[in-house]
Parts: structure tokens; C-alpha cells; sequence
């Protein structure tokens, strides 16, 4: 609760800061609206952004999925089968070698104007965090239960310690990687809608921008913001409750000593 | 109280070390090593830190870089799928129960959970009340506990300790060693520790492991039914030739 209140403190301070400039500079509003004007275009459009939002948001979402789904299944292939390891892996290292920004236009050109093309931008981006992440996890399992797994097993059963041991030990890391994957989502939709689109909060700021309206792309960048941040804590609480043991294993060590 | 094998006690099965070599960063830490352990029987390995103790008993387990088969049951078979392995680290999963712990066996053999006989061994250890609890929310012995009850349930005729007991205070040591030797009567054990008085509570044989490569030394059978009484004259009797075996105490 405290560092909520410090954060709302945070914003209200640069807020402020903002307006105070706005008015000592004199600035043309078409250059930099006050935050004041800001929440007035946000108030005035609310039913036109949100309308754009839930476009954008359903874009982030889908490409969250998509992007989870496919870099999960990546990395349980690469760890599990030595033909995936040789041959997905470097796919893997060269998909972040290419700037996935630069494939925007093609992917608008091969997939059209709608959610399609954004939904597989946001996906590109967060498929390398959620592998690389979930793999880092399924590499590093502790050796001593692997150990014991072996002693239990004689090593005849490598499904069933993936699915009991490998997996459920890879989560906190495949966790850091889709909160990567949910703060870097929004960037990929917003992109693809760039590049060409009919809707969403990107289409907007780039409309806006056009027509100079800056307060309604300040309006959108904030619902964008808003966007963003709703989604990385939704991610966030979700990867939490369903990782509850690994809350108990931080830095503040609750384990009860003696015997 | 339940027996924790209801209905049946594992066969007796010895176990043989057979010309036992292992190279670690170069240097021979066994060469030829050659070792017979009697069917039923609790043997200690003593031995100072570095000198192989885990190493040997990695190598019975068939884990690490020994070759496989190096050591066999007395019956000339594998001991793969007839050895139960308690480390000095609980190696609890920390995601599961200390009930579902105790079953991780069954469950990665995909065999019948039996959870009856897992809460009849919880309660063995004196754990009844803490099934459901997670590894972080239990204190180092009763982990320690957990972890025997998980070892108990592989019901194999082979176990091996390294230095089960090693990281928790010296009571619940005591109570830990108390429990094992009623548990784990009847089956072949062998325990590495560096703790000569645990040794003399629980062997029926004991050997000193040293020299590099490290070779047993000729073993030490007390006589008498385990857990020994630590106050009992005859255990600090042996305890101070144990230490002056391992090259501590007055000469």
C-alpha cells in the first residue's frame, strides 16, 4: 500500500511539474498541452479511446497468448529432443537478431490491415523472453533432485521428471520472462498499428498526431500507459497466485529455524 | 503405531563394489576399490571431508561419472530401481505438500499414489499434523523428517545416507538417528557421516575411508542392538578409537 501511495505521489509531483512548465514557458499547446488539457480531450473522447483501447488491448492480450504458447512449446522441445535443440535453437537466437520492428511492414503487407498483423508483432517480441526465460528455468534444475529422481526412476521415466520436477522448477523463470514478455506487449501492438491499421491507440496518436491534435495523443499515450500497466500487474498478480511457493523463498526468508 | 511396511519387509540384499575407479579434475579419487556390504546390515563410513565419502556412495547410486554396475546387489543384479537415497540436503520439492513430497516416488514411477501408507510414515517421523504444510513452512529437522519418510516410502532393501543428519542441531540429530535406527532395521544401509558418535549409536559396521585414491579401512563391528545410548561407556570407548582412526585425539 505504501508503495502505491508513493507512486501516486511520483506521478502527482511530475504532473505538477509538467503543468508548472507549460505555464512558465508559455509553450504553444500543439507542442506540449498541460496535463490539465490533457485530462480534459481524455474526458471529452473517453467512449472514442476506449473504443480504441479495447482494440489495442485485445491485440496485447491475443499476442501475449500467442507469444507464450509458442515460446513454452520452444523451449520444452529444445530441452527435451537433441534433433529440436540443433536445429530450433539457432532459429531461436536469430529471431532476436532481427529487429522485429523492421518486419512491421511486411508483416501488414502478408497479413492485412487488421488485428492479425499486430497481434504476431506483439508475439515476436515477447517469444524471445518467455523461451529464453523458460529454458534458462528448465536448464538450471537444482542436480540434487534431479539426483534423486534418478535414484527413484533409474532414469527410465525423463516425461515424468520434466513434468514434476524440470517443469514445475522453470516456472519462476518462465514467470520473469512473461512479465518481460507483458511490459514489452504493448510496443509491438502499438508498431504494427503504426504501420498501418484502421484502429487501435497507436492508429489514434498517429492520427492525432497528423491533425496536430497532441492533446488526444496525449490522451491515448496515457490510456496506452493505463493499457500497459493493467496488464503487466494483471500478469504479475496471476504469475503470483499460481507460484504462491516461490513468494516464500525470497530475500525476507520466512523458513522457521530449530528443530 | 503403523508398521511402515504393512504386510512385507523388503528381501535383504548386500551390495558389492567391484574394482571401483573414478577420476574427478584429473586426479584418482577410487582405484580398484573393492568393498562388500552385508545384506541387513547399518554401516558408518567415516572419513575426513574431500577424501571420497560421497563420491562412494554416488557411485553405488549409480550417479555421477562411475561407470554403471560398478557396485551390484549381492545377488549379482543391478541395484538400479533397489536403492532409496537420502542426501544431507532434504531436497524437498518446494511446490509440493510434505505429503505429496513423501509420495514423488510413486507419483514419477506413475505408480498408485498410496497416500495411507505416505500419512502412516508422516506420522512414523511425528509429522501427522504438518502433511499438508510446505517445505517452507517446516523448520530444518522436520524437513530432515520429511525427507526420511520420502526414503522410507521407495521401501527399497538398499539405503544410502550421505550425512542425513549433518545440518541440523545436535538433539534433533540425536532424535533423527533414534528414529532411523528403529525405521530402517532390516534393510542395508549405508551412511556416510564424519560424526564418529553417530556412528557409534547406529553401526552394526564401521569403516574409515582415506588415502588417496581412498581405499575402506579394515571395519570396526560393535556389537549390541542400536540406537546406542550416547552416555553408554562402551559408545565413548569406541567414539575416541574412531577419532584416533581419523588421525584426532591423543597419540
Amino acid at each position: 500500500m505504501t508503495a502505491l501511495t508513493r507512486g501516486l505521489v511520483s506521478i502527482a509531483v511530475a504532473l505538477a511539474v509538467w503543468q508548472l512548465f507549460v505555464w512558465l514557458s508559455g509553450v504553444e499547446p500543439f507542442m506540449l498541452p498541460g496535463p490539465g488539457q490533457v485530462a480534459k480531450t481524455l474526458a471529452a473522447n473517453v467512449g472514442y479511446l476506449a473504443e480504441h483501447a479495447t482494440v489495442t488491448g485485445a491485440e496485447i492480450l491475443m499476442g501475449l497468448g500467442l507469444g507464450t504458447v509458442v515460446g513454452v512449446v520452444s523451449a520444452l522441445a529444445i530441452i527435451s529432443f537433441a534433433p529440436a535443440r540443433r536445429w530450433l535453437m539457432p532459429v531461436l537466437v536469430v529471431s532476436q537478431a532481427v529487429p522485429v520492428f523492421a518486419l512491421a511492414p511486411l508483416l501488414v503487407l502478408w497479413l492485412g490491415y487488421g488485428m492479425a498483423s499486430k497481434v504476431t508483432m506483439a508475439a515476436l517480441i515477447i517469444y524471445f523472453p518467455v523461451a529464453t526465460a523458460f529454458l534458462d528455468g528448465l536448464r538450471r534444475t537444482e542436480p540434487g533432485w534431479l539426483d534423486l529422481a534418478q535414484t527413484m526412476t533409474g532414469g527410465n521415466r525423463p516425461f515424468a521428471v520434466l513434468r514434476h520436477i524440470r517443469i514445475p522448477a522453470a516456472l519462476p523463470g518462465l514467470a520473469s520472462g512473461l512479465r518481460v514478455g507483458a511490459a514489452v506487449a504493448p510496443i509491438g501492438a502499438v508498431i504494427g498499428e503504426w504501420v498501418g491499421s484502421g484502429a487501435g491507440l497507436g492508429y489514434v496518436m498517429l492520427h492525432a498526431n497528423g491533425r496536430m491534435q497532441t492533446d488526444l495523443m496525449f490522451a491515448a499515450l496515457a490510456t496506452l500507459a493505463a493499457l500497459a500497466l493493467a496488464t503487466y500487474f494483471t500478469v504479475d498478480w496471476g504469475l503470483r497466485r499460481m507460484i504462491p511457493w516461490q513468494a516464500e523463498s525470497g530475500p525476507g526468508d520466512r523458513q522457521a529455524s530449530g528443530g | 503405531m503403523l508398521d511402515p511396511t504393512p504386510g512385507f519387509a523388503p528381501p535383504s540384499l548386500g551390495v558389492r563394489i567391484a574394482h571401483g575407479s573414478l577420476v574427478y579434475d584429473g586426479k584418482p579419487v577410487f582405484a580398484g576399490l573393492n568393498a562388500e556390504f552385508a545384506g541387513g546390515s547399518f554401516t558408518c563410513i567415516l572419513g575426513a571431508s574431500g577424501v571420497g565419502k560421497s563420491s562412494l556412495l554416488r557411485m553405488i547410486a549409480g550417479l555421477g561419472t562411475a561407470p554403471p554396475d560398478t557396485a551390484l546387489g549381492s545377488d549379482g543384479g543391478t541395484l538400479t530401481g533397489r536403492i532409496a537415497y537420502m542426501d544431507q540436503r532434504d531436497l524437498l520439492l518446494p511446490w509440493l505438500s510434505a505429503l505429496d513430497n513423501v509420495l514423488l516416488g510413486t507419483r514419477l514411477r506413475g505408480e498408485r499414489q498410496d497416500s495411507d501408507r505416505a500419512l502412516a510414515l508422516l506420522a512414523e517421523v511425528g509429522l501427522t499434523d504438518s502433511a499438508a504444510l510446505l517445505p517452507a513452512q517446516l523448520s530444518g529437522g522436520m524437513r530432515q523428517r520429511v525427507a526420511l519418510a520420502r526414503t522410507l516410502m521407495e521401501d527399497q532393501p538398499v539405503v544410502l545416507m550421505d550425512e542425513p543428519f549433518s545440518a541440523v542441531d545436535a538433539l534433533t540429530r540425536m532424535k533423527l538417528q533414534d528414529l532411523s535406527a528403529r525405521l530402517l532395521g532390516g534393510r542395508t544401509v549405508i551412511l556416510v557421516t564424519h560424526d564418529p558418535l553417530e556412528a557409534a549409536r547406529l553401526a552394526d559396521g564401521i569403516h574409515v575411508l582415506s588415502g588417496s585414491p581412498a581405499a575402506l579401512g579394515a571395519g570396526t563391528f560393535p556389537s549390541g542392538p542400536t540406537p546406542r545410548d550416547p552416555g553408554d561407556p562402551k559408545v565413548n570407548e569406541l567414539q575416541t578409537a574412531l577419532l584416533a582412526k581419523l588421525g584426532v585425539g591423543m597419540s
